[in-house]
């Protein structure tokens, strides 16, 4: 549904250019709802515009929905859906106005568009607010009609960016819902997110991006089982260097990375790791605040391919 | 008819938005009662110099200069506007539609022309118990004149303000701009009471042009050059300047 090949953009900025995007291959499946995960900075929302048509790559190309980006820009346009990070609507108008707008500028007439807005008003559930001022609504019910309003032509595929920032678990847990319904509907969703359990729990598939680069790409358990074995997280209280030092190169330990006060070590298996990691910090006189023992999550990922954890902004 | 009809789109939208807002309503039509109520009698004992003697006579002059800087001052500073709606996302969401660009820009100017219109009407209408007279025919050209610079200074303020992308930066360069424009137009005053010099340098101004025809339709010669010279020089920067902000409109915004 989404091709692209080697999409880059830099942008001129006061000190020199910055590289936004280096070369991103993508392939999004028909159907899936696809995760775009990364750090602030790594070029999530630029791709996302260059997809969208608001920006003209600087190199690269793509197709989405049998469109090719750069040489029918237009006909891009009438088969995508695109929310952008921030908002999207006026203050002083309401959300059924905004939605019968968008549908018109789409192409279409107006009372298949106000039809349109009464169904989008239902399926999003803003019928409580739809015809107040948008101005009076709360972060989540914002978010919901942005959602509504980059749908309201039912496009083939839909780019949301960070849809969910800023919202509280609950009104989160609704979104999600709504996305779901979406590929249900027969969408292509195509999200950027930096929440690790969202890239988990709703993505069919994820790419990770990091400094205008794909440093992976998959199914949340295949990325997840690349990374194999078990995670170990020990708590060192100020320790952690001089255990470092010891660890570092024994059989058991495949890769080690510092965190806030202590270690994560990638170990093929807890259970046998564990006694061996207790006695070398024992025997040397090294005091243990806490030992932990998980599987590998999607930050597991992001910090064997980067040695960075996206957790620690 | 695409593109006449994703005109009349964002217009609507546009003309809801200032309806919407009371106080802009409000200063609307207060704005140019002020002009006519407190400029005027100012200014009647300088223009008898300039050859008016009856309270027509100084309204024959003075309104069709209110009219034109309301044109200018009312519409060089639309940017503003642009500049909320740019950081409100209004813009981008607007872009990933298959909405003609050049109906963006159009949309929004023809608000700024028709409520700027509707102004000049009020003027207009007002300053005839004060004795001003003028005919229909004149008037509708006076108006396309005045149309003119409202649509060519709309749209460029919307294209600077494409470029600079933020008030603080947008408020000065219009300002530094708009004063010259103005005080070399001859606008509170006929330049024929300027200095040789300054009259040279106000002969490049466009706007000393617009007011020269817009007194000459007021005072009913149509068939003054100055009247199609200025429509000319009007039609061609505004042309210039709708090309120009349309093209920025189809480029990359933030
Ligand atoms: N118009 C621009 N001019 C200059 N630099 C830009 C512009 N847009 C983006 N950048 C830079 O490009 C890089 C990538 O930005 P981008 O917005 O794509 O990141 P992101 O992954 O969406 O981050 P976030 O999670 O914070 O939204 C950043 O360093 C950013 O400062
Ligand atoms: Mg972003």
């Amino acid at each position: 549904m989404i091709e692209t090949r080697g999409l880059r953009k830099s942008f001129r900025a006061r000190k020199g250019t910055v590289e936004a995007v280096r070369g991103v291959d993508l392939t999004v499946q028909a159907g899936e709802i696809f995760g775009f995960l990364g750090p602030n900075g790594a070029g999530k929302t630029t791709t996302l515009r260059m997809l969208a048509t608001l920006i003209v790559p600087d190199g690269g190309d793509a197709t989405i929905a049998g469109a090719d980006l750069r040489r029918s820009p237009g006909e891009v346009r009438r088969r995508i859906g695109y929310v952008a990070q921030g908002g999207s609507t006026w203050d002083t108008v309401t959300a059924r106005e905004e939605l019968v707008l968008q549908a018109r500028l789409y192409g279409i007439g107006k009372a298949q568009a106000r039809q349109r807005a009464v169904k989008a008003i239902e399926g999003f559930q803003l019928g409580e607010f739809a015809d107040r001022k948008c101005q009076t609504y709360s972060g989540g019910q914002r978010r919901r009609v942005d959602i509504a309003l980059g749908i309201i032509h039912s496009p083939q595929v839909v780019f949301l960016d960070e849809p969910t920032t800023g919202l509280d678990p609950q009104s989160r847990a609704h979104l999600w819902d709504e996305v779901r319904r979406l590929r249900a509907e027969g969408m292509t969703v195509f999200l950027t997110t930096h929440y690790l359990e969202e890239a988990d729990a709703l993505c069919d598939r994820v790419a990770i991006i990091d400094y205008g680069q794909l440093v992976a790409e998959g199914t949340p358990d295949a990325l997840k089982r690349e990374v194999a074995g078990d995670v170990v997280t020990v708590g060192l209280n100020g320790a952690a260097p001089r255990a470092a030092q010891l660890l570092d190169g024994q059989p058991y330990v495949r890769q080690l990375e510092p965190i806030d006060q202590g270690l994560r070590l990638y170990v093929d298996a807890g259970a046998t790791a564990i006694p061996h990691i207790l006695r070398t910090l024992d025997g040397a006189g090294l005091s243990l605040g806490s030992i932990e023992l998980h599987r590998p999550s999607l930050d597991d990922v992001f910090l064997t391919k980067t040695g960075r954890s996206l957790r620690e902004e | 008819m695409k593109l006449l009809r994703d005109i009349w789109l964002i217009f609507q939208r546009q003309m809801t938005l200032v309806l919407r807002n009371p106080v802009w309503v409000i200063v609307g039509i207060i704005q140019p009662l002020y002009y006519l109520l407190l400029f005027a009698p100012l200014l009647k004992k300088a223009l008898t110099q300039a050859g008016a003697h009856t309270d027509a006579d100084v309204y024959r002059l003075f309104v069709p200069g209110i009219l034109v800087m309301l044109a200018i001052f009312g519409t060089f500073f639309v940017g503003f506007a642009l500049i909320a709606e740019l950081r409100a996302g209004v813009i981008e969401r607007s872009r990933v539609t298959p909405v003609s660009r050049l109906a963006l820009l159009l949309g929004r100017s023809l608000r700024d022309v028709v409520s700027l219109l509707v102004q000049c009407l009020i003027i207009t209408l007002l300053s005839i118990p004060f004795g001003l007279k003028a005919r229909l025919g004149d008037m509708l050209l006076a108006y396309l004149l005045l149309g003119l610079i409202a649509l060519m200074l709309s749209a460029l303020s919307y294209g600077i303000a494409l470029k600079l992308r933020s008030e603080d930066a947008l408020a000065p360069l219009l300002n530094t701009v708009g004063q010259p424009i103005l005080l070399l137009s001859g606008i509170l005053l006929p330049l024929a009471l300027a200095p040789g010099w300054l009259q040279g340098i106000a002969r490049w101004n466009p706007f000393s042009w617009a007011v020269d025809a817009a007194r000459a339709l007021f005072d009913g010669h149509p068939g003054d050059a100055s009247v199609w010279k200025a429509l000319i020089i009007l039609g061609v920067l505004t042309i210039a300047s709708v090309t120009w902000t349309a093209r920025s409109f189809a480029r990359s915004i933030r």
